[in-house]
């Protein structure tokens, strides 16, 4: 872990030093580079700290038994119809899509139903899919959602079995 | 985005009043998580603003209107694998492209990938489900947005 730290260190200082050196110098692609950095910092500082908040309260109100039983190994077609349902309404896209997933898995949710989460939170956020259908049509928007939802279901259980037979377990503590 | 600052302030609003206690310990969570998380976020960041400078909005439309429909589906997803982009952005640019005449099919491998498959976000996914979930996964969004696309370009009449 140790190595991996100093790793980390060295690129993030080399990647500062190689700003900071554009912006004296002016040079143009280290500049652009920097702005691009700085847009997209704001763009996840603005959708963050509500991800993480909901999450947080996620993992203290919620009770474990409430998830295995409507999301775990247990639950049957309804579970994917409460996650997609879940997924349409969360926006953030992947980037947010990641961490709850971890929690749902964390509070014993199976992992077929976690990866739907993730494909799904992908592909049919309702806000997302709304603007896309406005500026696509909506024969766009309807062939990719009816044809990516299913295949995203049928491979997130395909995978999640495997895993399953393997001993999967997703990493403790992040 | 503000409705989702309003919903989540009104959420905590009432778990506060509930229990503060737990509340509170709900944002000791939150914080933990998010140092963390912290490193590799930044560690995306610095991706996105490399991909980015090398494949701005002129770039991507260039390649997308490629003269071959199949080469330019393949550029698509690989372009929307490698780059990450909200969606305010991909579908205004999409919209445009398409008036330029760009295939539905073309557009359809761009976003879809650019939503599922994520060479960027690798790092962050990594931290979470290891790295072999994570190229799997991947792999697999990249071929459910293939025949997306397929399906899509013989749905509009583009393929046959």
């Amino acid at each position: 872990m140790k190595r991996n730290v100093k790793i980390r260190i060295g690129y993030i200082s080399t990647y500062v030093l190689f700003l900071v050196v554009s912006f004296i110098l002016g040079y143009n692609p280290g500049k652009e580079i920097g702005f691009n950095f700085i847009s997209f910092l704001i763009y996840m500082l603005k959708i963050l700290p509500c991800a993480f908040i909901l999450i947080g309260l996620f993992e203290v109100w919620i009770k474990k038994e409430v998830i295995e039983k409507h999301l775990g190994e247990e639950s049957g077609i309804k579970g994917y119809v409460w996650i997609i349902l879940l997924a349409g309404t969360i926006a953030g896209g992947l980037l947010v899509a990641f961490p709850i997933a971890y929690s749902l898995y964390n509070k014993g949710a199976k992992l077929s139903i976690v990866f739907t989460y993730i494909g799904a939170a992908a592909i049919c956020r309702v806000p997302m899919t709304l603007y896309e259908a406005s500026f696509m049509g909506v024969k766009f928007t309807m062939i990719r959602l009816l044809i990516s939802l299913p295949l995203v279901i049928i491979t997130s259980i395909l995978l999640g079995d495997y895993l399953t037979k393997g001993n999967y377990k997703m990493a403790e503590g992040k | 985005m503000y409705y989702t600052y309003a919903i989540t302030g009104l959420i905590l609003l009432i778990s506060f009043i509930i229990n503060r206690q737990k509340t509170i310990k709900a944002i000791k969570i939150s914080f933990i998580k998010v140092k963390k998380i912290f490193p590799t976020f930044i560690t995306m960041l610095i991706l996105v603003s490399v991909i980015l400078f090398l494949f701005p909005d002129e770039v991507i439309s260039n390649y997308l209107g490629n003269s071959s429909k199949f080469i330019s589906l393949l550029l698509a997803s690989f372009i929307g694998s490698i780059t990450l982009m909200p969606g305010f952005v991909a579908f205004p640019l999409s919209g445009i492209l398409l008036t330029k005449g760009v295939p539905y099919m073309v557009l359809s491998a761009f976003t879809t990938t650019l939503m599922m498959v994520g060479i960027i976000t690798f790092p962050l996914e990594k931290e979470y489900f290891g790295v072999k979930v994570t190229v799997i996964r991947n792999i697999i969004s990249f071929f459910i947005a293939l025949i997306v696309a397929v399906m899509t370009g013989i749905l509009f009449g583009e393929i046959f």
